[in-house]
């Protein structure tokens, strides 16, 4: 038997009960993410793209259906899995280094010096050798973002997922980063959730993109990148992105009109 | 403050006169009005100047407008007979004042961090403490301090214990709900990456919420030390054998105006130094918690 995929949703739906009444976010969605696969989740605002992320986090439950990691059920919040969220969101008041090192020192009160050599090995990896000593302030808006990266992958999960990480930063950065996630994610394969509304980023950064509709979030389509994950900024020149990108664009905007 | 605006106005005021000067012969009284322009900009950047030239002129206009109308000085007395006072008085009665006033608000005001911060913390965890004890509070606050401040004293009885309370509620309201905004205004991803890593609740609080609160809570400290010095001399007035607030009083009901004037302008200061304080020991403690000057 084949081994469970990393993630999978089987028509999962999501409900608020806010005072006004019930908001249904998503309904029916049903997708897997293979081991090692980068999945983007590309929609308009208000689809419940970051539902889906904090119901694989386990920081939310699906009203119905079913949400499996490793082909078990997602009960509650789960540690090996990390978290980038669309603001870099660090502590103020900590060091770049003792920000990535702050999920061990929170969750258990103290940080080991493997720990230490791990943030170094990170800060080296996002390209931030030497700022370990600064505060969050005094980087720019990219910086910081590679802060939270590095923060989400101390304790080397394997699975990250990322809520509109780059949205923030301004288009040539962007790029920047998104190749470099890349590059990263050559060394140390990781399964990759992320959540986008560009569908260049979409099409540049993903082995799938999955295509959602807005309110409540259905699935409308999955698109596989026919593109090796040997990117660059050259990529952004050849035909089948640019192909990939405007069919993802009538997707969204098609859908809208209708 | 003040000082770059008339920096700003002293150097336009002199650029026209110098860049005359470069095209055509000068009239003979520019070196001067340059020399004058240039001083003033000097001036300018020297930090409290301005400040300093307000204080002295308004005082000076005060002992210029007393002596010249002959006002009484049981209506408004001049500064030179305020001053006059603090030699009459002695320094070892104004310390012994100035140290019972200072004792009273400290710590009432130190009393009201120990109670309002761990209330607060106690209502972000409880939420139904949250819901019983915000309506109290609201009560407490809004029944005047002054009222209730001769019914504490009589409950409490002599010494400091009932002047103490009487500070502790008029600063521990700001606190409270300032520490509490605070508290809660923590970005909410820090707050779900804190579950994502099932770190204990109590570095939830410790290691997130309450730093960020930081901010919040000097500024409710700042409120509180002004509020602590009100406090401390509203219960002097009903019942005190020393303090700043009493000696004013005493002075008062003697018609030594001047020596209450005198006490008035020490409780002015006192109040400014213990503002100061708060901020010097933000700055010093929790400099990344001060608002960006850019």
């Amino acid at each position: 038997m084949a081994p469970p995929p990393a993630i999978r949703f089987d028509r999962t739906g999501q409900v608020f009960s806010a005072r006004s009444g019930r908001v249904e976010a998503l309904r029916d969605v049903s997708f897997e993410v293979a081991q090692h696969e980068f999945l983007a989740v590309l929609g308009p605002s208000g689809c419940g793209k970051s539902t889906l992320l904090r119901m694989i986090a386990g920081l939310l439950a699906p009203t119905s259906g079913s949400v499996e990691v490793y082909g078990r059920p997602v009960t509650g919040p789960r540690e090996d899995i990390g978290i980038v969220f669309q603001k870099p969101t660090l502590l103020p008041w900590a060091t770049v280094e003792e920000n990535v090192t702050f999920p061990r020192r929170h969750k258990t009160g103290r940080v080991s010096r493997a720990d230490r050599t791990r943030a170094q090995e990170l800060l080296e990896m996002t390209g931030l050798e030497g700022f370990g000593k600064r505060l969050p302030d005094e980087l720019s808006g990219g910086m910081q973002q590679r802060v939270g990266i590095a923060r989400a992958l101390l304790m080397d999960p394997e699975i990250l997922l990322m809520d509109e990480p780059f949205s923030a930063l301004d288009a040539l950065t962007r790029e920047v980063m998104g190749f470099d996630l890349l590059k990263m994610f050559a060394d140390r394969p990781k399964t990759v959730v992320f959540i986008t509304h560009s569908v260049t980023e979409a099409a540049l950064l993903a082995d799938r993109v999955l295509v959602m509709t807005g309110r409540p979030g259905t699935v409308q389509t999955e698109i596989a990148v026919p593109l090796g994950r040997d990117r660059g900024p050259e990529t952004l020149k050849e035909l089948a992105v640019n192909d990939l990108a405007s069919h993802l664009r009538d997707l969204l905007i098609g859908k809208r009109a209708a | 403050m003040t000082s770059p605006r008339i920096c700003a106005t002293s150097s336009s005021a002199s650029g026209q006169p110098e860049m005359a000067q470069e095209s055509w012969p000068a009239p003979a009284v520019t070196p001067f009005r340059d020399a004058l322009a240039a001083a003033l900009r000097r001036a300018g950047q020297i930090p409290g100047l301005a400040t300093l030239l307000t204080l002295a002129g308004t005082v000076a206009f005060w002992e210029v407008a007393v002596r010249l109308f002959a006002v009484p000085s049981y209506l408004l007395p001049a500064p030179s007979a305020i001053l006059g006072t603090f030699g009459v008085i002695g320094w070892d009665r104004w310390a012994t004042h100035i140290a019972a006033t200072l004792r009273v608000a400290l710590m009432g005001f130190g009393l009201s961090i120990l109670i309002a911060i761990p209330l607060a913390v106690l209502m972000m965890r409880v939420q139904i403490l949250s819901r019983t004890l915000y309506p109290l509070l609201v009560v407490i606050q809004s029944t005047p301090v002054v009222a209730i401040a001769p019914i504490i004293i009589v409950v409490l009885g002599a010494g400091d214990a009932p002047r103490i309370v009487i500070t502790t509620l008029i600063t521990f309201f700001p606190l409270v709900v300032a520490t509490a905004t605070g508290l809660a205004a923590t970005p909410p991803e820090l707050i779900e990456l804190s579950r994502s890593l099932r770190a204990p609740g109590f570095r939830e609080m410790t290691q997130i919420r309450l730093p960020f609160a930081v901010p919040y809570i000097f500024s409710a400290l700042k409120i509180s030390i002004t509020l602590a010095v009100i406090g401390a001399v509203v219960a002097e007035f009903c019942a005190a054998e020393a303090g700043v607030g009493y000696f004013i009083q005493v002075s008062t009901s003697l018609f030594k105006l001047p020596q209450a004037w005198g006490g008035l302008l020490v409780l002015a200061a006192m109040s400014l130094a213990l503002f100061q304080t708060v901020i010097l020991v933000q700055r010093l403690l929790f400099p990344w918690s001060l608002p960006k000057s850019r």
